[in-house]
């Protein structure tokens, strides 16, 4: 009986069997037949730094250029269709070069401009020179300063696709509540000291126990009697672009791409300006005023919350406003200039997203079909039109303007193409750079350091970090 | 004899099989890094292109990078300062819940809680709790009258807000001690009793002499640790050791120079420094535990 059972069980395992590979067999030939008629897909693995709606924009045009792959091939049978595929990786910056040297990365990476000059450095870039020659490509059609991002050391690494550029952004309510025109913004950086002298309020508390409102610093009142309620401006909110103050007094972090130009009279000039509101405020209460508030993209952040009535902030703040405080009554200027210096009117700060083709890459073409397309001014309008930024293209549709959500763009556009609008150095040591004037600007914040000694400090640290970074270059390019 | 012989060599094979995948494992994940980055410190590497040597260069910029001494200062300053306090505090409360006093397992559970917890999400929750103006700390001081600092965004207060921080954690050590405790034989106590003896008499010359196998580990395990710590400083501070990089670590300066700098060769050499130090004070600590550990039953 159980060796009855045992060869019947063999027997329906070998019929099971046996009609698998039959099947097997039959969908294979199906499969065959199916596509000696068809050619298989070029897959393109592309990673994207962006999530949330500004990684749905570009899902959007993704899409689109598949969808005309997918067209042509079925127009064209012995086309082989591209098919891109992207994936949102976080930290994107440092997890693409892991990959390079890993030998695998994707064949395309959106990433930001001021990794271009360290990528290019080190060896982790395709060159688009060639491939650009190739497709016939326009650098005319591109704002200047944006496709200029993209370059280093005489070479096109990569290509400009979402960029972004800064200005004052003030609250018009603070502004008539304070007795100012919300229609007048400042024009001069010292026009905007006086506004923020008025837009500032404390809380006093009397010798008798009651409390009041006064506006101005307040330098005769005792930290312990007075509660900030609201700054006009403070140098550190959002405090992204620390390092950059010097730019809008005329200063450059670098001169060339070998002299660390830190401590400048221009830069120091910006500093000092920056350490002016500390003396005015005072260092802890700054720090404690500042505590409360959550970061920009917050419903707490302080010029949402009303904390502070004027900041610097990029194209994207009507976005924060739209989703966090609609209500908010707001306009944007551009940043205001030193009165003696109007040639430094419309200083702005311009960086980009762009497009980047990674050294290693499986299809290089391919990618850059993809950028082709990208770069199209009807796949731009709709990707930045999606990100309620604008395109880096000199030429824009009626329509994109028509639908555009965000009141300024035009200005924000316009202060994109202005000869004052600057950008992170391209230079190979930029992180360290960075960190560095993270590092001197707190010593400049806190009054710990005359901004004079601190960025010469930072400077000659710099230089030499430079220098060592050259050598290093050098002695890589001779190997 | 040759059946003997060839058994224990059966029993070699058998044995050096069993011992293979670990032996890999430690050959692969271990030796060869170890090897690797020692190699690696020797040359101007950044992952990316091939390594150049460079000789003692690493070590030579090292000695000279205010950097690297700021860091390794700040290190030290938190491995000490978190040893001692989280030594005092997880010893306290073990022989606080070695007593017998009711609902122990509970007091233990809740003291224990706080070490389950990931860094990144305690990182998170100290952030809150040190905010200077709605933190919660600072509210408690200013209930007493105290106007606490902004703690993280100050720089002389950083530091030991991250030392206090990791206190926090101390259930593990706690637990140790606690098990440590109670394999102390009663039969010493009672003799210490028998003796005349009292508390701290007991404490010094019975429980903290029969333990002392038990402080030696938990201490050589927290200096270790203390001079890895990285994740407190890069969630609540960032990775440029704010303020004025008085919480720039050891660590976080490595993780900076490697992967943010790609000067991975300088890395290395940080790494194997580092290594060399954790080296030397566990073997300071081995030294000195011949004088005051004591393993007799």
């Amino acid at each position: 009986m159980k060796g009855l059972f045992r060869a019947r069980n063999l027997r329906s395992a070998a019929t099971a069997l046996l009609t698998l590979v039959a099947s097997a067999a039959l969908t294979a030939t199906f499969a065959c037949s199916t596509n000696s008629d068809k050619q298989a897909p070029r897959h393109v693995s592309y990673w994207e730094k962006w999530n949330g709606f500004e990684g749905e924009a570009m899902d959007a045009v993704v899409a689109d250029f598949n969808a005309l792959e997918l067209a042509h091939a079925k127009r064209d049978p012995n086309y082989a269709p591209i098919e891109v595929e992207k994936v949102t990786v976080s930290k994107l910056e440092q997890k693409l070069l892991i990959a390079i040297a890993g030998g695998n990365p994707p064949d395309l990476a959106g990433n930001y401009s001021f990794t271009v000059a360290a990528y290019a450095d080190h060896g982790a870039l395709t060159e688009l020179g060639p491939l650009l020659a190739k497709s016939g490509f326009d650098r005319s059609r591109y704002i200047e300063h944006y496709v200029r991002l993209g370059e280093y050391r005489g070479k096109t690494w990569a290509l400009p696709i979402v960029p972004a550029s800064t200005a004052l952004v003030i609250n018009k309510r603070l502004f008539s509540e304070a007795g100012l025109d919300p229609e007048k913004p400042p024009t001069t950086i010292e026009e905007l000291d006086a506004f923020a002298e008025r837009l500032t309020k404390w809380e006093i508390t009397s010798a008798d126990g009651s409390k009041h409102v006064e506006s101005g610093y307040l330098p005769d009142v005792p930290v312990e009697r007075k509660r900030l309620l609201q700054v006009g401006f403070l140098p550190n909110d959002p405090s992204w672009w620390m390092f950059g103050w010097g730019d809008f007094f005329g200063g450059r972090l670098l001169q060339g791409s070998d002299t660390i130009s830190t401590a400048s009279p221009a830069n120091i000039r910006g500093f000092e300006w920056v350490a002016s509101y500390s003396q005015k405020l005072g260092v802890s209460v700054i720090k404690r005023f500042r505590s409360g508030f959550g970061n920009s993209s917050s419903p707490q952040s302080a010029f949402l919350s009303g904390k502070v009535a004027m900041v610097m902030q990029g194209v994207w703040i009507h976005n924060f406003i739209e989703k966090y405080a609609p209500g908010l009554l707001w306009s944007a200027a551009p940043f205001p200039y030193p009165a003696d210096r109007p040639d430094l009117a419309r200083t702005t700060r311009a960086d980009a997203d762009v497009l980047m083709i990674p050294a290693g890459s499986a299809h290089p073409e391919e990618a850059f079909r993809f950028i082709e397309y990208v770069n199209t001014q009807a796949a731009l309008e709709k990707l930045c039109l999606a990100q309620q930024k604008f395109t880096p293209l000199k030429s824009v549709s009626d329509d994109f303007w028509r639908v555009h959500p965000n009141p300024y763009i035009r200005l924000f556009r316009e202060l994109g193409m202005s000869d004052n609008a600057v950008s992170i150095p391209q230079t190979g040591i930029w992180n360290e750079y960075n960190r560095e004037l993270g590092n001197a600007t707190d010593l400049i914040q806190n009054l710990r350091e005359p901004p004079a000694r601190a960025l010469a400090t930072a400077q000659s640290k710099m230089q030499a970090a430079l220098d060592r970074d050259r050598k290093a270059l050098a002695r890589r390019q001779g190997q | 004899m040759s059946k003997g012989g060839s058994l224990s060599r059966i029993n070699t094979r058998n044995g050096l099989l069993f011992c293979l995948p670990w032996l890999l494992g430690l050959s692969v994940f271990l030796i060869y890094p170890l090897c690797a980055a020692l190699y690696y410190s020797l040359c101007d590497y950044s992952v990316l292109l091939p390594p150049v040597f460079i000789g003692l260069d690493n070590y030579v910029d090292l000695a000279n990078d205010p950097l690297f001494w700021k860091s390794l200062g700040n290190t030290a300053y938190f491995a000490f300062g978190s040893v001692c306090l989280g030594l005092f505090v997880s010893l306290g409360l073990a022989l606080l819940l070695n007593t017998k006093v009711k609902a122990l397992g509970l007091y233990r559970t809740i003291f224990f809680l706080p070490s389950l917890m990931p860094v990144v999400a305690s990182s998170i929750l100290w952030m809150w709790m040190y905010n200077g103006q709605s933190g919660l700390i600072n509210t408690a001081l200013h209930a007493v009258g105290v106007n606490g600092p902004a703690w993280l965004a100050d720089p002389a207060w950083a530091k030991p807000a991250i030392v206090i921080m990791a206190v926090w954690g101390a259930g593990n050590a706690m637990v140790v001690y606690l098990a440590g405790l109670q394999d102390v034989p009663t039969s010493l106590y009672e003799a210490a009793i028998i003796d005349g003896a009292g508390f701290f008499q007991r404490l010094f010359h019975v429980t903290l002499p029969m333990i002392s196998p038990v402080i030696y580990f938990n201490v050589v395990l927290s200096v270790i640790s203390g001079f890895q710590a990285f994740t407190q400083a890069f969630i609540m501070t960032g990775s440029t050791g704010a303020p004025e990089r008085s919480t720039l670590f050891y660590v976080l300066n490595l993780y900076n120079v490697g992967f943010q700098d790609l000067r991975m060769g300088y890395a290395s050499a940080m790494a194997w420094v580092l290594f060399v130090i954790i080296l030397l004070l566990t073997w300071a600590a081995t030294k000195l535990s011949q004088r005051f550990v004591t393993y007799d039953r």
